[in-house]
């Protein structure tokens, strides 16, 4: 035992430490995010969904997805612009892994507590629509090029309103820490989704945006632009992508989870607890926005560039930045 | 040193106007993607997300029918004819098999008048429930897919109860209906023309219809987003509709009041009640709503004829060897994509000399030029879309 604690305080064990957890845990919950996903929307449509794979309920079917994908040719195209297009997908994919460094998971059970940590979580969160852009601009196919300028055109209209929506929370607690956020809402004794509803609807909203998933999935819009930025994927770079997807999804639903409902707290669990049951609060929480993520892509058809921009800047800032004035005046007078 | 003053006009030109210059692209849109319908092509001159000068290219599904009727005889035509708009294919042999009669002069039995039309209007419902299932899913929703082809499925059985096919019966003979297993004492063509239980589970089938209409508008109408892309995208004024030759459901929702059903007498139409369903913009809702209202129409017509169907032969009496006397005629219909006519020009013998298709979606793709110009990448999709064509109907 004080082996293993010696061992863990050594930095580089504890950084491999730290990464084969990371590395194992994003396919895990890509995986299972997707599997739900795929059951989810057949149950919505009548579907029986995936069912042979794995012997129960098609238990295996994203794993035996996985290994299709790794057994499939890479191809590139030849007039693309080769380091470009073999870049992106790592490049989504490190932005999704960067992610994870913030999100506190327990109290103490965080890869990196940083001051900023909020600011950290959604600059870094920015980072994959670069390699979108950088997918859809390499492709050397005009469908991937609508796409990405779409992506990067949606990255600009919904990174503001983001970024305002989480100001409300950051006001109330009085600091940027992830964990801070948590802390000061465990002694305010409420998540602050109570106060920052709109914040938190705001957040959702441009979320949706950020992950590009319908009613904003335009830089994809199978019905339009093929498979948008992805047309020319194929193989395991296809996969980055796929898991980037799911694995971002958990990274968006964890912030939203940690600023506005509380992150691995739950009103009425003793404190000296949350070690043990924090983390699994905190994915209990992650899944239920991940379902709304989910139910909202297989009910709501897609807007259009031009709607999805008057969104932003007609009702989202707006109300951001109402909603951060009435915050900010609550916060100095009581 | 040299001054490059082409360089310093490019930047002083940069300053002054904002205006960035950009180049336009051209994109090809098909023949494989995912929402043609099939392999049409559009070039498109696209600047940014708005489309300009749409081409629209055909001919990529060109199979010949109309050179191909030449050489066959009048029974073999209607498995031709089918796979004209193979979305509703029992609704393309109508028309012919009825210009062909007219021209013999022949008077078909009630009842198969009856079965024919109830089961154009099957393949009416058919049809726009495709249309109910796609159009959706042009549009990003993926949902409502499956409700629509779970009902279509419902009608499609019926289909195949009857004639033994679901796309393609080819069920239609000179003078009636086919005859069950051809020749046999008249009691048993009596009890094997229609299957045992059909009209009442027709009936059944039916009400069901109604419900998921009821169902679909509930899913597609009361949602904000389809509204939103849909009202007041793709407006066709009534006289730019005409003009091209617009039919069908597409030319009733820009508010012209034009049905064969009621204008011609190719079926027993006018012994039933129904409405001409319009609509008031032209845009992409109303050609949505129409084709919804449609269905529910169909499935009034189909119960009252289930209710009213008489007893009786299937086949007028019609020689072993079908010779059509010299002449010529054209026999239009009421399609679910719109009007369908042929124009048959026999010189006596056992084929047609010439026969020329006219079909509803080659008439009412010619608008896409018109209609797509300055829409925006989304909208071309939203509009090819609600004019609900088969790529089989395009180029036959």
């Amino acid at each position: 035992m004080e082996f293993l604690i010696d061992l863990f305080d050594n930095f580089w064990v504890s950084l491999a430490g730290k990464l084969l957890l990371v590395a194992t845990m994003i396919p895990l919950i890509g995986m299972v995010i997707g599997f739900a996903e795929m059951k989810l929307s057949a149950k919505m449509q009548a579907r029986v969904g995936p069912y042979f794979a794995g012997g129960r309920w098609g238990w295996a079917q994203l794993i035996a997805d996985g290994v299709k994908f790794f057994q499939k040719e890479d191809i590139v195209p030849d007039a693309a612009d080769k380091p470009v297009f073999k870049s992106a997908p790592i490049l989504v994919l490190v932005g999704t892994v960067a992610l994870f460094v913030v999100i506190p998971f327990g109290p103490g059970l965080i890869f990196r507590d940083l001051s900023v940590g909020i600011f950290y979580a959604l600059a870094i969160s920015s980072l994959s629509t670069i390699g979108i852009l950088m997918a859809g601009w390499s492709s050397a196919n005009k469908y991937s090029l609508i796409g990405g300028l779409r992506a990067a055109g949606q990255l600009i209209a919904y990174e503001l309103p983001l970024v305002l929506a989480v100001v409300g929370s950051v006001i109330m607690a009085g600091t940027m820490s992830m964990s801070g956020i948590v802390e000061a809402q465990i002694n305010a004794g409420f998540p602050y989704v109570i106060v920052q509803f709109v914040g938190f609807a705001i957040f959702m909203v441009a979320a949706l945006a950020e992950l590009t998933r319908i009613p904003f999935d335009m830089p994809i819009a199978e019905s339009e632009l093929v498979m948008g930025y992805l047309t020319e994927y194929s193989g395991f770079r296809f996969l980055f992508f796929f898991l980037a997807e799911f694995a971002n999804m958990f990274s968006m639903s964890a912030i939203a989870a940690t600023l506005f409902l509380g992150g691995y707290w739950l009103p009425g669990i003793p404190e000296d607890l949350l070690s043990f049951v924090g983390p699994f609060i905190l994915i209990g929480k992650v899944f239920l926005l991940a379902f709304l993520m989910i139910w909202f892509r297989w009910t709501f058809p897609r807007f259009r560039e031009d709607q999805l921009q008057g969104i932003a800047w007609k009702w989202l800032i707006p109300l951001a930045l109402a909603n951060i004035a009435v915050t900010a005046i609550l916060k100095v007078v009581l | 040193m040299t001054i490059d003053t082409d360089a310093i006009r490019h930047l002083s030109e940069a300053q002054v106007s904002v205006e960035l210059e950009t180049e336009d692209m051209t994109l090809n849109i098909g023949p494989q993607h995912p929402s043609t319908h099939g392999v049409l092509r559009l070039v498109a001159r696209v600047d940014g997300e708005r489309a300009y000068n749409v081409q629209p290219v055909i001919g990529y599904m060109h199979r010949g029918y109309e050179k191909l009727s030449e050489v066959r005889t009048y029974p073999q035509i209607t498995a031709i004819v089918n796979r004209i708009d193979w979305v509703s294919g029992y609704a393309n042999e109508i028309p012919f098999i009825v210009a062909a009669e007219k021209l013999m002069g022949l008077d078909v039995p009630e009842r198969a008048q009856y079965i024919r039309l109830i089961l154009t209007e099957m393949a009416r419902i058919s049809s726009h429930l495709i249309f109910m299932a796609s159009y959706p899913l042009e549009l990003g929703a993926a949902t409502p897919l499956f409700f629509a082809l779970r009902e279509r499925e419902r009608v499609l059985d019926l289909l195949e109860g009857v004639t033994g096919g679901r796309f393609h019966p080819n069920f239609n003979r000179i003078g009636g209906v086919k005859p069950a297993y051809g020749s046999g004492s008249a009691t048993r063509k009596m009890i094997q023309d229609l299957p045992a239980g059909f009209l009442s589970e027709t009936r059944e089938a039916m009400d069901q219809v109604l419900d998921v209409t009821d169902e679909l508008e509930a899913l597609v109408a009361g949602n904000e987003i389809i509204l939103a892309r849909t009202k007041d995208v793709g407006v066709l004024p009534p006289e730019v509709a005409a003009a091209f030759g617009v039919s069908g459901p597409n030319l009733r929702a820009s508010g012209v009041a034009f049905d064969l059903r009621k204008a011609e007498d190719y079926l027993p139409y006018h012994l039933f009640e129904f409405d001409v369903v319009t609509g008031e913009n032209g845009d992409c809702w109303d050609r949505w709503w129409v084709r919804l209202q449609e269905i529910r129409e169909s499935a009034k017509i189909i119960q009252q004829a289930v209710d009213g169907i008489p007893s009786g032969d299937l086949q007028a009496k019609v020689p072993k060897v079908i010779k059509v006397p010299k002449g010529e005629t054209y026999v239009r219909a009421e399609n679910p994509k719109g009007e369908m006519g042929y124009y048959l020009v026999s010189d006596g013998g056992q084929g047609p000399y010439r026969l020329k298709i006219r079909s509803a979606s080659f008439s009412n793709i010619s608008i896409l030029p018109w209609i797509l110009e300055g829409a925006l990448v989304p909208d071309i999709i939203a509009i090819m879309g609600s004019l609900d064509f088969v790529l089989g109907d395009v180029d036959r």
